[in-house]
């Protein structure tokens, strides 16, 4: 059994799907910002390899294929931003210093943070890019010297805290405008959290889908002068 | 038919993407370039929104489960974040909040003035 596992292209595929549709049936039951799809399918898939035995190669030779469409994925957030773009004219004064401001404040406290703990120059410049889209922080990361892996692992969890906590944030600090609503996810928590601000409403899934792309592309500029700073 | 079609007019707009990524020797995603060149395509009507439509949509809507295989890849980098997961959760936790709340609230005062100022 644990032969024909490892060596199945479908096993990937199939245990993520399953994984994620347990996840919608719990949230669906529960109705609780925890029960995140992804955060439990996650749980559920790396329960299941290790009880099984089963190594993170066997499980991504078949899960491999649904990260291949993240990309397309990715292409396709121009769709809500073109049917929102009379709304992005009107507003693009406060969406561009919104998001310049949340790209400062990341980066900025994200300094002060890891003077606080005293983590060294090396995992300063791997937190740096965690709120941007996994594929610029990679090249941000890569680039400034940062430990690549540790930077893909804290950008999903980021992702995955805003995504939990997008609703909670919004109304504890009344943000209601639903343009304000998606540039802040967008900004804070990249592609995971513009699944959830989509889930909001599409005025909220558009701005998000834009502040991933101009979030992720003054990070790139602004983390090069931060990675000086410790 | 239909959606294989619309599927390889979003595949080809990525492949460019990737070609332009290629090119072009800065750290910006081929998804970026993709993104930026299907805005074009489709405000110029070069794209008609129909045509990427219905596949377009279904691949956001799975975009979610996208996300996991990466994620479960924790179980490999475990070791490498064990050493520094308490200040990693920390600093994680409060800049996201931070994050959130400051662009949030700033993009919505400004909002607000400009509408105050219009009327």
């Amino acid at each position: 059994m644990k032969d024909l596992i490892s060596n199945s292209i479908y096993f990937g595929f199939l245990i993520s799907i399953i994984g994620y549709e347990i996840g919608l049936l719990l949230k669906k039951k529960f109705k609780k910002a925890f029960f995140n799809p992804l955060l439990v399918s996650i749980i559920f898939i790396i329960s299941f390899l290790l009880i099984f035995q089963i190594d993170y190669e066997s499980y991504y030779n078949g899960a491999k294929y649904l990260s291949y469409l993240l990309t397309p994925a990715t292409v396709c957030l121009s769709i809500p931003l073109y049917q929102q773009l009379t709304l992005l004219k009107n507003n693009y004064k406060a969406i561009l210093g919104g998001i310049f401001s949340g790209v400062l404040t990341s980066l900025t406290s994200i300094l002060i943070l890891s003077k606080m703990f005293a983590l060294t120059q090396e995992q300063y410049i791997t937190l740096l890019p965690k709120s941007i889209t996994t594929a610029i922080g990679i090249g941000v990361s890569e680039e400034l010297g940062g430990i690549v892996t540790l930077t893909v692992a804290t950008i999903i969890l980021t992702g995955i805290l805003g995504n939990i906590l997008a609703e909670t944030i919004c109304k504890i600090f009344r943000i209601q405008e639903p343009v304000a609503k998606g540039v802040a996810i967008g900004t804070s928590s990249h592609a995971i959290g513009t699944a959830k601000a989509m889930e909001i409403g599409e005025i909220e899934g558009a701005m998000s889908s834009l502040a991933i792309a101009v979030a992720g592309l003054i990070t790139v500029v602004a983390a090069s002068i931060y990675a000086n700073f410790i | 038919m239909r959606l294989i079609k619309q599927f390889g007019i979003i595949l080809a707009v990525t492949f460019i993407g990737e070609l332009l990524h290629y090119i072009i020797p800065l750290p910006i995603p081929a998804s970026i370039y993709g993104l930026v060149l299907m805005l074009i395509a489709l405000k110029s009507r070069l794209i008609p929104l129909h045509k990427v439509k219905d596949a377009g949509s279904f691949l956001l809507e799975i975009m979610p489960m996208m996300f996991i295989p990466a994620t479960v890849g924790l179980m490999v980098s475990w070791n490498s974040l064990r050493s520094i997961l308490f200040p990693v959760l920390i600093i994680t936790f409060i800049t996201t909040i931070v994050v959130m709340a400051v662009t949030g609230c700033i993009t919505q005062l400004i909002i607000r003035l400009e509408k105050r100022n219009s009327k």
